[in-house]
């Protein structure tokens, strides 16, 4: 057994058992730190299979985005999440056996051998040898030639997705008091200091 | 045994019924159904991976990374309504969404 399949056997069960955990811990801040391993592996799987960049986009965008952001949801929320467990076995059984079926016809289909059929060297853009091209450089490559407008459209999606949540989630709140420059820049000493008499022993 | 298409691809399958799984189990929590989607999307991009490394194809990594851009997008805007949804309401329980119900 070489090193690449050790490390294959590591990557993989770390995987699953954390996945199994984002769906199984009880607190969802386990399950979010879960789910960073789980993603954390599967990066460990891409880079198994030559996709560099990938393995590392998965970090920086899920790790240290969306997880991120799973993470401060749920601490920012004030729910009884132990509320939310409850009568969390009632539908296990129907799932699991859902999940067994499942599971089962899947790997039936896609890791029998109905793939290992000599098709390798037939793709319209080959992955060029790691010693004469970078990863990165021959993904560059192909994305900005023949997908330069998904390229494009995965921009605007993005964008659209900006937009939307800044506009879901920003309310004007009239309770707060809050910093108005211009109002600020244009007081003048006239408008805000008036000098007052006082006679004495009496006071205002 | 060297590691083939096959190996990664049970993996895939295994994460991807984790996912539909925790969907049933976590039916009432809308965030662990959220990450049970993250799950599921990680389980076809290791797909496309997977392919891409058995075809000798680049297009599969490009797909890959567009997959990634639209689960981003989505967990966004997905975590962007929840929030809003508890302010309005107070709760993220699944069965107190019903306020569009006629």
């Amino acid at each position: 057994m070489g090193l690449q399949a050790l490390f294959f056997y590591i990557f993989a069960f770390v995987a699953v058992a954390s996945a199994f955990m984002v769906i199984a811990a009880r607190n969802p801040v386990h399950s979010v730190l879960f789910l960073i391993l789980t993603f954390f592996n599967a990066a460990g799987l891409f880079l198994l299979t030559g996709a560099e960049f990938l393995a590392m986009i998965l970090l920086v965008v899920y790790v240290g985005a969306v997880a991120v952001l799973f993470l401060f949801v749920v601490m920012m929320l004030d729910i009884d999440f132990a509320e939310l467990r409850a009568g969390v076995l009632e539908y296990a059984p129907v799932g699991a056996l859902i999940g067994v079926i499942l599971v089962a016809e899947l790997i039936v289909v896609l890791a029998g051998n109905a793939f290992t059929s000599n098709a390798a060297g037939t793709g319209a853009s080959p992955i060029p040898l790691p010693s004469e091209r970078t990863n990165t450089a021959a993904l560059g490559d192909v994305l900005y030639t023949n997908y330069i407008y998904f390229f494009q459209i995965a921009g605007l999606i993005l964008f659209v997705a900006m937009i939307g949540a800044i506009v879901l989630t920003l309310r004007h709140r009239t309770d707060i008091k809050r910093q108005d420059i211009s109002r600020q820049v244009a007081r003048t000493p006239e408008a805000s200091v008036e000098v007052v008499k006082v006679k004495p022993g009496q006071g205002i | 045994m060297e590691i083939g298409l096959s190996h990664y691809l049970t993996v895939s399958a295994i994460l991807f019924t984790l996912g539909v799984f925790g969907i049933f189990l976590n039916r009432k929590n809308v965030i662990v159904i959220l990450m049970s989607i993250e799950l599921i999307l990680l389980a076809v991009n290791i797909n496309m991976v997977a392919f891409s490394m058995h075809l000798n194809d680049l297009v599969g990594q490009v797909f890959a990374l567009f997959i990634l851009t639209v689960a981003a997008a989505e967990a966004a805007i997905g975590l962007a309504i929840l929030v809003v949804f508890y302010r309005n309401r107070g709760s993220i329980a699944v069965e107190d969404v019903n306020m569009m119900k006629g």
